[in-house]
């Protein structure tokens, strides 16, 4: 277990130290989300009923533009013939890179969501949703990318690509993270929907460890 | 274990097979689909609600079918040619990709079809609409992801594994798009499954289903052909880079 | 040049490799006992990375089977994986890392001796907590060495280890090989310069030179 939680502190230290990877997606997400007042106009009762969805799509996207750096980098300099060759399962150090980059990415955007929520007027009521159903779909966002990012290593476009791979898997969480704030908006339990989150999450571990693992396996012979 | 269909497994008897099987799959597709045409379009009634519109589903609806039915071929080809390596199952997996993707672009453009008449509008985020939308992307993504590679073998491989990753993931993707539309619905909207449908629109239906499984398995006959002998020149090319 | 199955350590039987279906070389065999280096020559593209990469288990063979006392390496991965060394063309070197925390991270990965120890061997001390983006292509091909260091005797795998290498350093390295050697370990490198290692074994592939 220990070798696993190297591996997640090697990954965070290297994203907080080169240049902020972490900073960098935050900015992507602040920017982005401020951009669709502009697109949609002011109307706080417009921007209200539109504030989850927009903040649910832009963390989608910020999760995706850093995908392409999960494994790439990592197959270039032979590092990743190391992590299939260490004591350490292919499939945990696959479990150990997706932590890593919900890590950098999708906690950062749970914890500033109460505030591009507000910048968006969102429903008081509704903020602790939000950034719940932020917290319990992230993850299932990295891993389900992670899958994508480890099929497209060594083909030609592969950020790109990998884009077009994970998009429409990534549906469901979009559905049940904004359904349940929606829910809470109107006054009803939130929790149903986070508990299916929580499901399509706890379904996602598996996967993306068998799939990401066969996919890097592939990717180095 | 058992195995991938031995009989098939080597290339050459497969394509002696397939050579028989060719022309019969091709007369029975032209023989169902000109039968299932006449009658769809000529003979069927109108719908009492639709008109003549409702004619849209003999093509919409088996296009549909196969879509789906595509898909999981694809995806059990797939998981076959992961555990078991067999060279026949990849190529017949991504030979099927393009055809699916084919049937699914013609459900989607004959279902906006329908939908102008019936709906009013061209798309309406219909949660049937929405799922195949998704499934049409993910066959996209399989096929760019299997061309994307130097190494066909790779892109195979790696195709194979999306195909089986989208296939343990459509059935959410198609719950979660049945749960959005209950939401966000009107409710005026006129469904498709509405009365049970009547053997007089059952039977050409079902002529045009049978016609299109000819059909996918005359056409997936032509491309894995097809692609066996793109295989066999990137070998040949690499042999001859090696030789010299 | 003979070691029979019951002294040897590493045991490499009837090997077939297939890329891009293209035969690179077939039913290769060899047993290495212990303190035994053996050097792989070749022209380009014969095969040599190929080798040491199956061997590792990276790749799948198209045939054959290899063997780390007595036991498949890929039927039983466990013992084998903690045994070996894999050095390959590149250096897994980060460079927002210092010298220390890259060579820490694998040995607490992989397993291993001191990392201190390791950095001193390959004569990396001074320049440990420099971040690796200042070091040279040199010091950096060091770095990757200096894991090896850390795990003396089992199974070293190295390719072009001397790649960027000055005199002292090569030197260096042989040291660390004969050091290796002496506590039983077993040497597989792919080397233009394999005089440097002693007394060894030479296993050319790609037909005749």
């Amino acid at each position: 277990m220990s070798a696993f939680w190297t591996l997640v502190r090697r990954d965070v230290t290297l994203a907080v130290r080169r240049g902020g990877e972490a900073a960098l997606t935050l900015g992507f997400f602040v920017v982005t989300v401020a951009l669709f007042p502009f697109g949609v106009g002011p109307d706080p009762a417009l921007l209200g009923r539109i504030a989850a969805g927009v903040v649910w799509v832009t963390a989608l996207l910020a999760a995706t533009v850093s995908l392409d750096r999960l494994f790439r980098p990592d197959l270039e300099d032979g590092s990743l013939d190391l992590l299939a060759l260490s004591p350490l399962p292919l499939e945990a150090a696959v479990l150990a890179k997706c932590l890593a980059h919900w890590l950098v990415t999708g906690l950062p955007v749970t914890l500033l969501s109460p505030l591009m929520a507000a910048m968006l007027r969102l429903d008081g009521a509704a903020h602790g949703p939000l950034a719940v159903s932020l917290a319990v779909g992230t993850p299932a966002l990295s891993l389900t990318g992670g899958i994508g990012a480890a099929l497209v290593l060594g083909a030609r476009r592969g950020g790109a690509l990998c884009g077009l791979l994970v998009l429409p898997l990534f549906i469901p969480v979009l559905v049940f993270g904004v359904s349940g704030v929606e829910a809470a908006q109107a006054g009803l339990p939130a929790l149903p929907h986070i508990l299916i989150e929580a499901a399509i999450l706890v379904a996602a571990v598996p996967l993306a460890a068998f799939a990401g693992a066969a996919a890097l396996r592939l990717a180095l012979e | 274990m058992p195995s991938f269909p031995h009989s098939l497994a080597s290339p050459a008897r497969f394509r002696r097979l397939s050579r028989r099987v060719l022309p019969w799959a091709s007369a029975l597709a032209a023989g169902l689909l000109g039968v299932g045409l006449v009658w769809a379009l000529g003979f069927a009634p109108p719908d009492y609600q639709q008109g003549d519109t409702v004619r849209v589903m003999y093509i919409h609806v088996p296009a549909a079918w196969m879509a789906m039915l595509c898909y999981a071929v694809m995806a059990a080809l797939s998981a076959s040619f992961l555990v078991w390596k067999h060279q026949l199952a990849d190529l017949a997996a991504r030979a099927s990709a393009p055809i699916g993707a084919c049937f699914t672009a013609v459900a989607l453009i004959t279902g906006s079809l329908w939908g102008k008449p019936t709906w009013g509008a061209y798309w309406v985020w219909d949660a049937r609409l929405t799922s195949v939308l998704a499934l049409f992307f993910l066959y996209l993504g399989h096929m760019a992801l299997a061309g994307a590679f130097d190494d066909r073998e790779r892109g195979g491989r790696a195709a194979a594994i999306l195909a089986v990753v989208g296939a343990v993931n459509l059935p959410i993707v198609k719950f979660s798009v049945d749960w959005w539309n209950t939401l966000h619905q009107p409710a005026s909207v006129l469904r498709l499954d509405g009365p049970a449908i009547h053997g007089s629109m059952l039977w050409p239906l079902l002529t045009m289903a049978a016609g299109f499984a000819a059909f996918y398995v005359a056409v997936l006959l032509v491309r894995i052909d097809g692609e066996s002998a793109a295989r066999r020149v990137e070998v040949l090319t690499r042999r001859r880079a090696a030789g010299a | 040049m003979a070691v029979d199955s019951a002294t040897a350590v590493l045991e490499v039987r009837d090997l077939t490799c297939e890329r891009g279906g293209r035969r690179l070389f077939a039913d290769l065999s060899f047993a290495l006992g212990p303190g035994d280096v053996l050097v792989l020559r070749g022209p380009n593209g014969s095969g040599k990375t190929s080798l040491l990469r199956l061997v590792a288990g990276l790749l799948a063979p198209a045939a054959g089977r290899v063997r780390w006392r007595g036991r498949d390496t890929r039927d039983e991965p466990g013992p084998w994986r903690r045994a070996m060394a894999f050095a390959g063309h590149e250096n897994p070197v980060k460079p927002a890392l210092t010298a220390r925390e890259n060579l820490a991270f694998w040995i607490g990965l992989e397993g291993g001796a001191s990392v201190d120890g390791a950095l001193e061997a390959l004569g990396l001390d001074g320049l440990a907590d420099l971040p690796a983006a200042v070091l040279s292509a040199g010091q950096r091909r060091r770095l990757t060495l200096a894991r090896l260091a850390a795990r003396p005797g089992g199974c070293w795998l190295m390719d072009e280890p001397e790649a960027a290498l000055d005199a002292a350093s090569a030197a260096r390295l042989a040291d660390l090989v004969a050091a290796h050697r002496d506590r039983g370990g077993v040497t597989l490198v792919a080397t233009h310069d394999g005089g440097a290692f002693g007394r060894v074994r030479t296993l050319a592939l790609g037909g005749e030179p």
